[in-house]
């Protein structure tokens, strides 16, 4: 990697960036203003039934009572309701991101070639390698940056409204945002990320590489085939023969083809996860329990199947030759 | 001074038909050249050989590169206009400049932004906002700020009104070409080309069936304006073609002596659209 290298990634990714604009940073920003909307609006009517019917929490400072007589254990449940409060607007995020980075993937190294302007690109000293390595940056690394980052922001706006709304009933702000723990959040949420880059590594190789490869609907053929192939091993019980469940063939190969694009399927669906503990109290993106994850066979597995399908994705980009 | 391309046997097949048939040329640096050939020739796979963008057979050499191997190599020293339509539609004439200038080391930003200022483009505006004349525009500008050894034209002005055809041609000639570059066209508009080509390179059926300079095409080919009386006796020196005009044969002849046809009628140098046309005769039946 010579410094014009390392330019032209840069370059590229900004690139991507120009050209997704809409999903990488108005996909995730218009999500949260959406959340924090349906939020107010769902205070506002909760303070307005709430008011038709007489009932007025903590207007004679009941609710401050209530927070003054918890002990410390209950005070940690508070901070880490809080905290989920937090993660709630995380969690749509989530999603959108998932979809984002998949349809973003499967266009890829497809659009271009749809639209012939691969002969712009083509035309310039760039490699065929970096041109894909910046799309899987811009996958695993930009998308997901950005929708923390929206994430965070909008946890932060979250955890404020709620306790604005909490003042109006006679509770002491600031002692209850002393309970949550942003900084520990925003630090869970971005430490989760190279842990998402891993483990989507095998779906966004295989996105990329039937966008390299396929001379139309890559949709089509980035879904049928795992999910055609998927229902073959099913019909014929070929997981029998090497004493697997037919799930095995869905949760080890279909899921990691298509869903790993989506954030936390990895500690939903990773081999060696889940062991939440009885004890609610634990913050559940705690990243000492997240990255268990990265003690599973399983991502370590995607990884190197991920890096493979890239590289058939670079050869791919190469030599198809047909716009 | 080296030869830019040499190509030795170049071949490309697929899977029904023979694009490329084991063609073999030279194209020196300094020179136009003229690609031209009937749809379906191997024109568009030749340069995709050239640029790397294709698989082929054969041995090719661009600038001391291997266009298989060394594809984003050679790109440094070479440009690519295809047909208009190749600019991503999203990309602002500001993000086009930024990008080529980080990527690209031998851009000229400033001659860049010179060209452009003499066009109506703004940088905020987006290429779907453009016409195909201005998509040229854009696209000429930062081809002609990159200090290249070759560049290499498909079908440049294709769908462009004649204004823009003879700007493009005029802004090639004037504020680019120059005796350390190479330029290679193909077109269909032979007529607008032909005044500026320095060499010229029939391919028919994937095979070149002409490669001269211009001089050379000027000394071989000759066209004789024949009044009827004369008609039988200039057939029978065995012309490549003929045709009518007024009443009068319009014969073409391929290696005939001049001295043996002055006394038919006024000879002339034949213009490559007619040369064209005779030499394909019979391609599309």
């Amino acid at each position: 990697m010579n410094n014009q290298t390392l330019k032209d990634l840069y370059w590229l990714v900004k690139r991507e960036f120009w050209e997704h604009r809409g999903g990488f940073f108005w996909a995730p920003v218009i999500t949260g203003g959406i959340f924090l909307l349906l939020n107010i609006m769902g205070i506002i009517t909760a303070e307005v039934l709430g008011a038709r019917n007489g009932i007025n929490f903590g207007a004679s400072g009941g609710l401050q009572h209530v927070i003054a007589d918890m002990d410390a254990g209950d005070l940690s449940q508070v901070g880490f309701a809080l905290d989920i409060a937090m993660y709630s607007a995380m969690g749509l995020l989530v999603v959108v991101l998932g979809f984002v980075v998949f349809f973003y993937c499967l266009g890829a190294l497809y659009d271009d070639r749809r639209d012939r302007s691969i002969l712009f690109w083509k035309s310039l000293p760039v490699s065929d390698t970096s041109t894909v390595l910046s799309k899987v940056i811009s996958a695993t690394v930009l998308a997901p940056v950005i929708a923390v980052v929206v994430g965070i922001i909008v946890g932060m706006l979250q955890l404020l409204i709620l306790a604005v709304t909490l003042s109006f009933h006679g509770v002491n702000v600031w002692q209850l945002l002393l309970l949550a723990h942003p900084f520990r959040v925003m630090f869970n949420l971005i430490g989760y990320i190279p842990l998402y880059a891993l483990w989507a590594a095998p779906a966004v190789g295989w996105l990329l590489i039937c966008s390299a490869w396929s001379r139309s609907k890559p949709f089509l053929w980035a879904v049928a085939l795992p999910v055609g192939v998927g229902l073959l091993v099913t019909w014929f019980g070929i997981m029998g023969l090497f004493n697997l469940p037919t799930a095995w063939f869905w949760k080890n190969i279909v899921q990691r083809a298509l869903l790993s694009v989506f954030p936390g399927t990895g500690s939903m669906f990773g081999d060696s996860m889940i062991h939440i503990s009885g004890n609610t109290g634990t913050d559940v993106l705690d990243l000492a329990q997240t990255w268990h994850l990265a003690a599973s066979p399983s991502l370590w597995i995607g990884v190197v199947a991920g890096v493979a399908l890239l590289a058939g994705a670079i050869w791919f980009r190469r030599w198809r030759d047909d716009a | 001074m080296s030869a830019v391309i040499t190509a030795s046997r170049l071949g490309k097949r697929y899977k029904s038909s023979v694009a490329l048939d084991d063609v073999s040329f030279q194209i020196e640096p300094g020179r136009i050249v003229g690609l031209i050939g009937p749809n379906g020739a191997g024109k568009t796979t030749a340069l995709k050989a050239i640029l790397g963008l294709t698989d082929f057979t054969g041995e090719l050499n661009v600038l001391g590169y291997d266009p298989r191997k060394q594809r984003d190599k050679l790109m440094g020293d070479v440009c690519f206009i295809a047909d208009v339509a190749v600019l991503p539609r999203w990309i602002k004439v500001s993000q086009a400049v930024d990008f080529v200038a980080n990527v690209h080391p031998r851009f000229n930003r400033k001659k860049c932004e010179a060209f452009l200022a003499r066009t109506k483009l703004q940088p905020n505006q987006r290429v779907r906002q453009m016409s195909k004349g201005m998509i040229v525009q854009l696209h000429l500008a930062l081809v002609m700020a990159i200090d290249a050894r070759l560049l290499i034209l498909d079908e440049p002005t294709l769908g462009l009104d004649i204004l823009y055809r003879k700007q493009f041609y005029q802004n090639l000639l004037e504020d680019y070409f120059d005796e350390n570059k190479t330029i290679i066209v193909t077109t269909h508009q032979v007529e607008e080309v032909e005044h500026i080509l320095t060499d010229l390179m029939f391919i028919r059926d994937g095979r070149i069936v002409l490669d001269a300079d211009m001089d050379a095409v000027g000394e071989r080919f000759i066209e004789v304006m024949v009044n009827a009386d004369q008609a039988d006796a200039a057939r029978a020196l065995k012309p490549i073609d003929e045709r009518q005009v007024f009443g009068k044969s319009i014969f073409l002849f391929d290696g005939a002596s001049r001295a043996t046809l002055e006394p038919l009628g006024e000879t002339r140098r034949p213009s490559v659209s007619d040369l064209f046309v005779a030499t394909m005769k019979g391609t599309y039946a």
